[in-house]
C-alpha cells in the first residue's frame, strides 16, 4: 500500500466498482484464488504436477538410479526431440484439429537430412531447411484441404500418416538406414553438447529476472492507469521460487555433464511459442477459433488463415523434431518416427494440459507433458521392462489425461468457465 | 410523442441503401425483394414475427451471409461484401442474436477480437481501460473483465457483445434483440445508448419484438413478414396497425385479445356510471 492511508479512496479503481465480487490480495489471497479454480475444473498445469511427484517416487523406489543427474541429463535429451513435435502438437490442438501424421513427418524429415546432406553431399544446413519446408508443406496441404474441401483433419492426416511413412521408405531406397557423422556438429548437439555450467546458472538467473521485470513494469503501468496492480508481494515470490528452483535443478544436472544446449532449444521454442500464443493477434486469434469459429470469422478474423499457420507450424515442428531425433540417433533409418511417436507427441500435449477440444492450453504443457512421458519411459526401460509393457503404461496414461480433460471441462462448464 | 407524420423525412443523408436484397437458403427463401433506407442520425426498427428474416437481412448486411441477388449501397457507393471484414471495414457494426462471443476468452478479449491493439506485443492495459469505458458507458455490471465469458449471466453477455460494437466508431450499427435478455434498467440504458449513438449521427437499425421499445426509440418502422416488406410505419401508428402488418390479418390473436380488454374495460365504466 502506498503513503496515503489518511485520504480515503475517493473513487473506486476502474476495476473494483463491483462490490460483489471478492477480490484477493497478497499471498494469501493468490492460494485461495488458485484453490478457487482448481475446484472449478480450471487445473491448469496441477494434475501434471501430481502425476510427475508421483511417477518420480514410484520409479525412484524401484531403481535408485532414476533419479541420478546421469539418468536426468539423458533424460533432456531424449525429451527435447518429441517434445518439440508436442510442441506443434500444441498449436493445432488450440483451433481445435489434429494431426496424426506428426511421427511420419519427423521420420520423413529426418530421412531427407540423410539422403541430403550424408548420400547427396548437401550442406549440412540446406538439408536442414529443405526438411522443414517439406514438413511446412505437408502442413499446407493439409489446411487446403481442410479450408477448401472440408476434409476433417482426423482424415487427411491418417491418410498423411501413411503416405508420408511411404515417401520415408521411398527415398531411404533399399539401404533403409543412413548413418550420420559422428562428431558433426548437428550430432553433437544431440548427443553430447551441454550448456557451459555457469551460462545455465546465468539463463536461470535471466528468467527469474525477465519474469520480475515485465512483472513490475506491468504493474507499473496499470497503476498508472487506474487499474488494480498485481500483489507486489505475489509477483517477487513468483520470480524468486522460479529462479531457485531452476537454479537447483542446474546444479543437480551439473553434478553430472549438464544441461543439454538441445533442450535449450526446446525450451527456447516453447517460450516463444507461449509469447506468440498469449501476447500476439495471432496467438489471440488461435484461441478464440478454437473456442468459437463462426464467432471468430464474424470479428472478422482470417479463420482459413489461422488454420493454416496451425496446420504449417505443426509440420515444421514435427519435421524439426525429426531432425533433432536424427541427431539424436544419429542415424537415420526406416524406423525414425514409426512406433510411439505419434502418440507420445500428443499424449505429451494432452497430459500437459492441453485440451484435445480446442481453444485452452498453453506451449508449457508440452514441456510438462513430455518430461512426464519420458519419465516413464525411461523408468521402465531402467526396470528392463519390455516395450509391451511400455506402450501399455503409456496408453493407460494418455487414458487418464484425457478423463481428466473431459471431466476438468465438464466442471468448467458447471461452474461458468468454459 | 411528437407528432411524427410520414412527410417528415430524416434529417441526414442516406448511409445505407438496399434494393431488391434476395437471399435463399436452397429452397427456402428467407429474403424476397427487400428494400430498405437507413439515413444518418435515424433509428429504424426492424419488427416482424419470428422466422421473418429479420436476423437474415443483419447478417447479410454483417458480410456473413451473402445475399443472392440485390443490390446495397452504402455512404453513396455501390458495396458487394464478401465477408465480416468488409462490413466492419466499412463502419458497419453488428450486435448479433446469438452474440457470437468466444466463451474460452475474457471480456477485455472478446471486446477487441479481430481488433486487438499492438498486434506483436499486445497492449492489454490499454485494452483494459477501453473496456471499462465501455462497460461503464452502458452502466455495465461486470464483476471483472478478465474472467471468462463462460462465467457472465445472459445479461451481461449481450452488454458486452454492445461494447463491442460500438468499439470501432462505425457509422452504422445494428442490433439484434439487444434487449432480450436485459433487466428493465440496462434496457433502459441501452435505449438510452440507441439515442446517444444516434444523436452522434450514427445510423441505427434496431431488432425487437418489444413494440414499445421500438416506439420509444425509433424514427421508422420497416415490417418484414415471410421474408418480404410488408409496410413502413411511424412511432405514431396504432398498436392494432403495426400487429396487423406483422401478423399479416386484422383479425388476429392480438388485436382479438386487445379487443377483449377494451370491451371489459368500457363494461366497467359503464356499470360505475
Ligand atoms: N443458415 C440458414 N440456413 C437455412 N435456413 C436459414 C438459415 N438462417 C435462417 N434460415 C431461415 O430463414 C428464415 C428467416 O430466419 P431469421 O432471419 O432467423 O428470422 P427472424 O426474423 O426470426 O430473425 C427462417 O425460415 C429460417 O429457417
Ligand atoms: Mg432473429
Amino acid at each position: 500500500m502506498t503513503s496515503d492511508i489518511n485520504t480515503k479512496p475517493a473513487a473506486p479503481l476502474l476495476d473494483r466498482a463491483d462490490t460483489r465480487v471478492r477480490h484477493d490480495a497478497g499471498i494469501s489471497g493468490a492460494i485461495r484464488g488458485f484453490l478457487d479454480r482448481v475446484r472449478s475444473g480450471d487445473l491448469g498445469s496441477l494434475p501434471v504436477v501430481v502425476g510427475l511427484a508421483i511417477i518420480w517416487t514410484v520409479f525412484q523406489s524401484l531403481n535408485p538410479v532414476f533419479l541420478s543427474s546421469n539418468n536426468l541429463v539423458n533424460l533432456l535429451f531424449d525429451s527435447s526431440t518429441v517434445g518439440v513435435i508436442a510442441l506443434g502438437i500444441v498449436c493445432i490442438l488450440m483451433v481445435g484439429e489434429i494431426d496424426l501424421s506428426v511421427g511420419s513427418v519427423s521420420g520423413f524429415a529426418s530421412a531427407m537430412v540423410g539422403v541430403l546432406w550424408v548420400n547427396a553431399g548437401w550442406p549440412v544446413g540446406v538439408a536442414i531447411l529443405a526438411a522443414l519446408a517439406v514438413g511446412a508443406i505437408f502442413g499446407l496441404l493439409y489446411a487446403a484441404l481442410f479450408n477448401r474441401l472440408g476434409m476433417p483433419s482426423f482424415v487427411s492426416t491418417l491418410a498423411g500418416l501413411l503416405a508420408v511413412l511411404g515417401l520415408q521408405l521411398y527415398v531411404l531406397g533399399s539401404s533403409g538406414s543412413i548413418n550420420l557423422p559422428y562428431g558433426s556438429a548437428v550430432v553433437n548437439l544431440g548427443q553430447t553438447l551441454v550448456m557451459p555450467h555457469a551460462v545455465a546458472y546465468a539463463l536461470a538467473a535471466i528468467a527469474g529476472i525477465a519474469v520480475l521485470v515485465s512483472g513490475l513494469r506491468t504493474a507499473a503501468r496499470r497503476r498508472a492507469a487506474g487499474l488494480t496492480p498485481q500483489s507486489m508481494a505475489g509477483l517477487v515470490a513468483r520470480a524468486l521460487i522460479l529462479t531457485v528452483v531452476l537454479e537447483i535443478v542446474i546444479f543437480y544436472l551439473n553434478g553430472d555433464r549438464g544441461v543439454p544446449w538441445m533442450f535449450g532449444l526446446f525450451v527456447g521454442l516453447v517460450v516463444a511459442m507461449d509469447y506468440a500464443l498469449t501476447r500476439t493477434k495471432w496467438g489471440r486469434s488461435m484461441t478464440a477459433v478454437g473456442g468459437n469459429r463462426e464467432a471468430a470469422r464474424r470479428s472478422g478474423i482470417n479463420v482459413r488463415f489461422i488454420y493454416m499457420s496451425a496446420f504449417a507450424l505443426c509440420s515444421t515442428l514435427a519435421a524439426l523434431g525429426g531432425v533433432m531425433s536424427a541427431a539424436r540417433l544419429a542415424s537415420a533409418s526406416q524406423q525414425a518416427g514409426t512406433g510411439d511417436v505419434n502418440l507420445n507427441a500428443i499424449a505429451a500435449a494432452v497430459i500437459g494440459g492441453t485440451s484435445l477440444f480446442g481453444g485452452r492450453g498453453n506451449a508449457y504443457s508440452a514441456l510438462l507433458g513430455i518430461i512426464v512421458i519420458q519419465s516413464i519411459a525411461s523408468g521402465l526401460t531402467l526396470l528392463d521392462l519390455s516395450s509391451s509393457l511400455r506402450y501399455m503404461i503409456t496408453g493407460g496414461v494418455l487414458a487418464v489425461a484425457v478423463i481428466v480433460d473431459s471431466l476438468a471441462r465438464r466442471s468448467r462448464v458447471s461452474h461458468g468457465r468454459a | 410523442m411528437t407528432n411524427t407524420s410520414p412527410a417528415m423525412t430524416p434529417a441526414g443523408e442516406t448511409v445505407l441503401s438496399l434494393r431488391g436484397i434476395c437471399k435463399q437458403f436452397g429452397a427456402v427463401s428467407a429474403l424476397t425483394d427487400i428494400d430498405l433506407d437507413v439515413h444518418a442520425g435515424e433509428v429504424v426498427a426492424l419488427v416482424g414475427d419470428n422466422g421473418a428474416g429479420k436476423s437474415t437481412l443483419v447478417k447479410v448486411l454483417a458480410g456473413v451471409h451473402q445475399a443472392t441477388s440485390g443490390t446495397m449501397t452504402f455512404g453513396g457507393k455501390p458495396v458487394a461484401l464478401t465477408g465480416p471484414n468488409d462490413a466492419l471495414a466499412l463502419g458497419i457494426a453488428t450486435v448479433f442474436q446469438d452474440l457470437a462471443l468466444c466463451e474460452n476468452l475474457d471480456v477485455v478479449a472478446n471486446i477487441f477480437l479481430g481488433k486487438e491493439l499492438q498486434p506483436l506485443a499486445l497492449d492489454e492495459v490499454t485494452m483494459e481501460i477501453r473496456a471499462w469505458t465501455l462497460l461503464n458507458e452502458l452502466s455495465a455490471r461486470i464483476p471483472s473483465v478478465r474472467e471468462p465469458i463462460a462465467s457472465l449471466s445472459g445479461g451481461q453477455r449481450q452488454t458486452v457483445a454492445i461494447a463491442r460494437s460500438l468499439l470501432l466508431e462505425p457509422k452504422l450499427i445494428m442490433l439484434d434483440e439487444p434487449t432480450a435478455a436485459l433487466g428493465v434498467a440496462q434496457t433502459a440504458e441501452v435505449l438510452n445508448l440507441i439515442e446517444r449513438v444516434r444523436d452522434r449521427g450514427l445510423g441505427v437499425i434496431m431488432i425487437s419484438h418489444n413494440m414499445e421499445d421500438v416506439r420509444a426509440v425509433a424514427d421508422r418502422i420497416v415490417v418484414l413478414r415471410l421474408g418480404r416488406n410488408n409496410g413502413v410505419f411511424y412511432p405514431d401508428t396504432s398498436n392494432q396497425e403495426l400487429v396487423s402488418a406483422i401478423t399479416g390479418a386484422a383479425d388476429n390473436a392480438v388485436s382479438r385479445r386487445s379487443g377483449r380488454r377494451q370491451a371489459e374495460r368500457e363494461l366497467t365504466t359503464e356499470e360505475r356510471a
